[in-house]
């Protein structure tokens, strides 16, 4: 029995896609953020509720047992997660998204003989597996079950055209028979091709193929749309499959490389290559006292944390430095680069849960022109975000990254673990500038220390 | 709906995604990620659908396994964004 008429279960997913449009839009401002966030639940509900009064269905008690037990699984995982782990979880639940919607087009294969719908189901499903497979191999490389060092060997680039090859030719049988075995065929190489996509990526790069099966999953779900003829899906589908792509662009030239470079650059051995070979040209260290100093007669500190901050946990170190500083009078801002963290923003949410203001966080851009008037400037854990050779030296495998310029400040704090480089491995002349001292040790051991001492002051 | 009015809807959806993202502020990337990952766990809609309509005990287990496992992408997707957007919080007294 159905409830609901058309028209209704039409106004009532128009109503759905609208909360996921707010949702996103929301997202502008940290103010409107969390409400937006509430209304896209609110549409997600209204949308569920709507599919079981609008159709005749069938086990009916099953399907209420399996949101159940999925609600849950999901839910105190999602309480309990650590910051930290963010990229992990969204990986983890944007894989499972796309192992849904294969199994949903795989379902549908039988129910067709309509050539664009099987096109619009191979789509799915090969989509679908590639997003569960490639995220779930992501998920172990951030969790750190597997190596998150790029995985390749010899072939490895033959093997993957043949996988795909098989796949498309698969996938263009199945618009032609609709064999159910073809579409089995096509699942099982589709996971091999997801898997293969994301073992050579090092784990630098990762968070950009996070960003990147986002969007697979969201087009997935949109052709899913096309399959199930549900407007909603369409709708909801494509505004991922945007956001997905927006976020993997803007972080690609964020780190001053393509797409294609990143996800293809491990054939020809190693995404994130570069020597970890540490300098033993002279630099400027000093000890936690007269850092304390230097920040606690500054009139503006900066703060640039990096990836370095957020293994060593220091966030909530560095947000009481800030505290204590401001309690001073001193004026303190962070100045986040957008890749700094192991995904897009991720720094924020982690000095967010540390209880920085908002206000605090400043985006590259905005932070920028604000070095050159301040007294100090503190680079915790960060390196080739700060790297003027992305500006200068044309060769240097960052150059054109946009990078924020700490080199303009006259005074600048480098808390490092090492002499060794980042990431792209190069130096980073800026260490031994004379406006440089650094401090050695582990992020949030070294901020401890700063911090008690200028308490002592 | 025909073939072509579900193209249009699809086309203007796109623009409208990339209107709407390209406004979000980059503080709240990571937010917009996770919820963005939360909206496509509405494949939760086409599950039940699948599920609803299956007749054999090997269709239901699948499209069963397809709603347990979109339920987790909508449900702990919302919930995680929740929870990191709580933490954005603004000055004492400015903020909420």
């Amino acid at each position: 029995m159905s409830l609901l008429s058309p028209t209704w279960t039409a106004l009532l997913y128009l109503i759905a896609a609208i909360c996921f449009v707010l949702a996103l839009k929301g997202l502008s401002s940290p103010k409107s953020a969390r409400r937006g966030n509430l209304i896209g639940a609110a549409g997600a509900l209204v949308a569920v509720v709507t599919v079981f009064l609008s159709m005749k269905l069938d086990n009916i008690p099953w399907i209420l047992a399996a949101i159940a037990v999925g609600s849950a699984v999901a839910a105190p995982i999602a309480r309990r997660v650590q910051m930290t782990q963010m990229p992990q979880l969204v990986a983890l639940f944007n894989g499972v998204g796309g192992g849904a919607a294969a199994l949903v087009a795989l379902l549908e294969l039988p129910h067709t003989d309509d050539p664009w719908v099987r096109l619009a189901i191979v789509f799915t499903l090969l989509v679908g597996a590639v997003s569960f497979a490639g995220s779930l191999v992501t998920f172990a490389k951030l969790q750190e079950l597997m190596t998150t060092r790029p995985v390749v060997f010899p072939g490895l680039p033959i093997v993957m055209s043949a996988s795909v090859l098989v796949a498309v030719a698969a996938s263009v049988a199945i618009i032609f028979t609709g064999a159910g075995w073809l579409a089995v065929v096509l699942l099982v190489f589709g996971l091999l091709t997801g898997v293969l996509l994301v073992l050579p990526v090092g784990g630098a790069d990762v968070p950009i193929v996070i960003s990147l099966l986002n969007a697979f999953t969201g087009l997935a779900v949109a052709a899913s749309g096309f399959v199930l003829g549900n407007v909603l899906l369409i709708i909801a589908g494509t505004l991922v499959g945007a956001s997905g792509t927006i976020l993997t662009r803007a972080m690609a030239s964020a780190m001053g490389r393509s797409v294609t470079g990143i996800l293809f650059g491990a054939f020809k051995g190693g995404s994130t290559a570069g020597s970890t070979v540490a300098s033993d040209r002279p630099v400027r260290s000093s000890s936690a006292e007269d850092v304390a100093v230097l920040l606690g007669y500054a009139q503006k500190v900066v703060i640039v944390p990096g990836y370095g901050l957020a293994v060593a946990q220091g966030q909530h170190t560095v947000a009481e430095l800030q505290g204590e500083l401001e309690s001073r009078g001193i004026e303190v801002v962070f100045g986040i680069h957008p890749v700094a963290g192991r995904m897009p923003g991720h720094m924020n949410v982690l000095l967010a849960e540390a209880n920085v203001p908002y206000e605090s966080l400043k985006e590259m851009g905005e932070v920028n022109p604000e070095f050159k008037t301040a007294d100090v400037v503190l680079v915790v854990g960060a390196n080739d975000v700060v790297n003027p050779a992305a500006k200068t030296t044309p060769g240097s495998p960052i150059y054109g990254m946009p990078i924020l310029e700490v080199d303009s400040a006259r005074q600048v704090v480098f808390l490092k673990r090492s002499m060794r480089p980042g990431f792209a491995g190069i130096e980073n002349e800026l260490l031994f500038e004379p406006q440089t001292t650094l401090l050695f040790g582990d992020a949030k051991e070294s901020l401890g220390k700063v911090l008690a001492a200028v308490k002592a002051l | 709906m025909d073939g072509m009015a579900l193209l249009t809807i699809t086309v203007l959806s796109v623009f409208v995604g990339f209107e709407v993202v390209s406004k979000v502020s980059s503080t709240l990337h990571t937010p917009l990620m996770s919820g963005a990952n939360a909206i496509h766990g509405i494949i939760l809609v086409g599950a039940i659908i699948v599920a609803g309509q299956a007749s054999d005990g090997w269709t239901l287990t699948l499209a069963l396994l397809a709603v347990l496992l979109a339920t987790m992408n909508l449900v702990g997707g919302f919930v995680v964004t929740d929870r990191m957007l709580e933490m954005f919080r603004g000055r004492k007294g400015a903020g909420r």
